[in-house]
C-alpha cells in the first residue's frame, strides 16, 4: 500500500508532541529527587525520569531533523513557549503526594507502553528504533507503577484513601490519551503514526486487573478534561517551564 | 582501530570495554568512522563514551575517524559478549543471562549471586546506582550485589 504524502511540519509535529509528553513528566519526576518517602523510591522516581528524558531527547531530535530548521534537540525543549508545547494535560499534573504521582505514573507509564509498542511498526524506521529501545523501559515503568497502586490501594486506611484521592485527581486526563487529532490521523495514513483509540481497550484490560488487585474501584468517567495536545495549558506547566528554562535562557551559550 | 577501542572503558563500570559491551556497532574503513549506539535512552554515560573515544582514536593516531550514533536495530543486553558477562560476574555484577532481552525488563527470574553462586537471591530495589542495574540480595552470603538488567 502507497504511504500517504505528509509534510515536513505534520511529521515534525507529530514527534514534538511525543517528546513533549516524555519530557514533561521526566521534569516532573525530576522534583521528587531528594525528597522522596524511602531511598528506594527516590531512586526509581530519578530513573524513570532519567529514561523519560532520554526519551524525549531521541525524540525531539528526530523532530529537529525532520523539522529541518537549524533548531535542536535543546532548542525545542529550552526555547519554546508554554503555547508550543504540545504534551497532554495528564503528564503536566503537579506531583501532589506520593500516591498521586504513582497514579499518574501507573495510568501514563500503561498507555506509554501501549503506544510505544505499536509505534515500533512504524514507517519512519528511525522512530520505530526509538520505539523499540523505549517500549522496554516504560514496561518496566508500568510494572513498577502498577506493584505501588496495588501496595497502597490494598495497604492500610491512610494509604489507600491518597491512592483513590491520586486515581481521581488523574482520571480526568485520560481521555486526551485515546483520541486522534488531525496530526494523528494524517500520521496513521502515512502508516508512521498510532491509531490511539485502539490502545484504549487493552489499556481498560490492564486498569480493571489492577484495581481490582488493589481493592479499588474503577473510576467513574468524569468529563474528559482535555487541551493540552493543542497546546491549552493548566496554570501548571508555566512554572515547571521556568524551573527547567531558566538557566539555558539566562545563559543561551553557556556549555559544560 | 577496534584494537584501540578494546581498550576503551565503560565510563560506570570501568571493568568491561565498550567493544564487551556491544555498544560498538561496528568500524568502517573508508571514509573511516566508528558506529555507536546508545544503551539506554537516557544513559548520562552516552556522551562521556563517545568523548572517551575519540581521545583514545586521537592517541593512537587515528585522527580522521567519523563517530556516528546508530539507533537502529537498539541496543539489547544479548550484544554484551560472554568475555564482558564474564568480567561483570567478576566485578560483582550479576550478568544479564543470555537470549533474556526480549522478554523485557520485568524479568522476575532469580539472579545468581555473582560472589557465591546461589540462586536464593531477592530484589531489594527495582533501580540501583545506575539505570542499567538493579539492587539484589543474597540469602545464602548475605551480601547485596548488583544485577544488570535485562534490556
Amino acid at each position: 500500500m502507497d504511504h500517504a504524502v505528509i509534510s515536513r511540519e505534520t511529521h515534525a509535529a507529530f514527534l514534538v508532541g511525543l517528546g513533549d509528553d516524555a519530557l514533561i513528566l521526566g521534569q516532573r519526576l525530576s522534583e521528587w529527587c531528594g525528597h522522596a518517602p524511602t531511598v528506594e523510591v527516590d531512586l526509581s522516581l530519578a530513573n524513570l525520569g532519567l529514561d523519560l528524558i532520554g526519551q524525549g531527547t531521541l525524540l525531539l531530535s528526530r523532530a529537529a531533523e525532520i523539522e529541518n530548521a537549524g533548531r535542536d534537540a535543546d532548542a525545542l525543549a529550552f526555547f519554546r513557549d508554554e503555547l508550543d508545547f504540545r504534551n497532554s494535560l495528564l503528564v503536566e499534573q503537579p506531583n501532589g503526594d506520593f500516591a498521586r504521582t504513582i497514579t499518574r505514573q501507573f495510568l501514563f507509564s500503561t498507555f506509554q507502553n501501549l503506544f510505544y509498542g505499536a509505534l515500533t511498526a512504524s514507517a519512519d524506521t528511525e522512530l520505530a528504533a526509538i520505539a523499540a529501545k523505549a517500549v522496554k523501559e516504560t514496561d518496566y515503568h508500568a510494572g513498577l507503577a502498577r506493584e505501588w497502586v496495588i501496595r497502597l490501594g490494598d495497604g492500610t486506611e491512610e494509604s489507600r484513601r491518597r491512592t483513590i484521592d491520586g486515581l481521581d485527581w488523574n482520571w480526568r486526563f485520560i481521555g486526551e490519551l485515546f483520541t486522534n487529532d488531525a496530526v494523528d490521523e494524517a500520521m496513521i495514513n502515512a502508516q508512521i503514526g498510532v491509531d490511539r483509540t485502539a490502545l484504549r481497550a487493552p489499556f481498560d484490560t490492564v486498569m480493571a486487573e489492577t484495581l481490582k488487585e488493589a481493592t479499588l474501584d474503577v473510576p467513574a468517567q468524569h468529563r474528559p478534561v482535555s487541551g493540552g495536545r493543542q497546546g491549552k495549558h493548566s496554570e501548571h506547566l508555566g512554572h515547571l517551564l521556568a524551573v527547567m528554562q531558566h538557566i539555558p535562557r539566562s545563559f543561551p551559550d553557556a556549555r559544560w | 582501530m577496534l584494537d584501540v577501542l578494546t581498550n576503551v572503558p565503560d565510563p560506570e563500570i570501568p571493568v568491561i570495554s565498550v567493544v564487551d559491551l556491544g555498544i560498538i556497532r561496528s568500524v568502517e574503513s573508508s571514509p573511516p568512522a566508528v558506529l555507536l549506539t546508545p544503551t539506554y535512552s537516557g544513559c548520562p554515560a552516552t556522551l562521556v563514551i563517545e568523548q572517551a573515544v575519540r581521545s583514545a582514536l586521537d592517541s593512537a593516531g587515528f585522527r580522521d575517524v567519523g563517530i556516528r550514533t546508530v539507533l537502529s536495530p537498539p541496543w539489547t543486553t544479548d550484544w554484551i559478549s560472554d568475555a564482558g558477562r564474564e568480567k561483570l560476574r567478576a566485578y560483582g555484577i550479576a550478568p544479564p543471562p543470555q537470549g533474556a532481552a526480549m522478554s523485557s525488563l520485568r524479568n522476575k527470574e532469580a539472579a545468581a549471586c555473582p560472589r557465591c553462586g546461589s540462586t536464593e537471591t531477592h530484589e531489594v530495589s527495582r533501580f540501583g546506582s545506575t539505570p542499567c542495574k538493579a539492587l539484589w540480595q543474597c540469602e545464602s552470603c548475605l551480601e547485596p550485589f548488583d544485577r544488570f538488567k535485562c534490556h
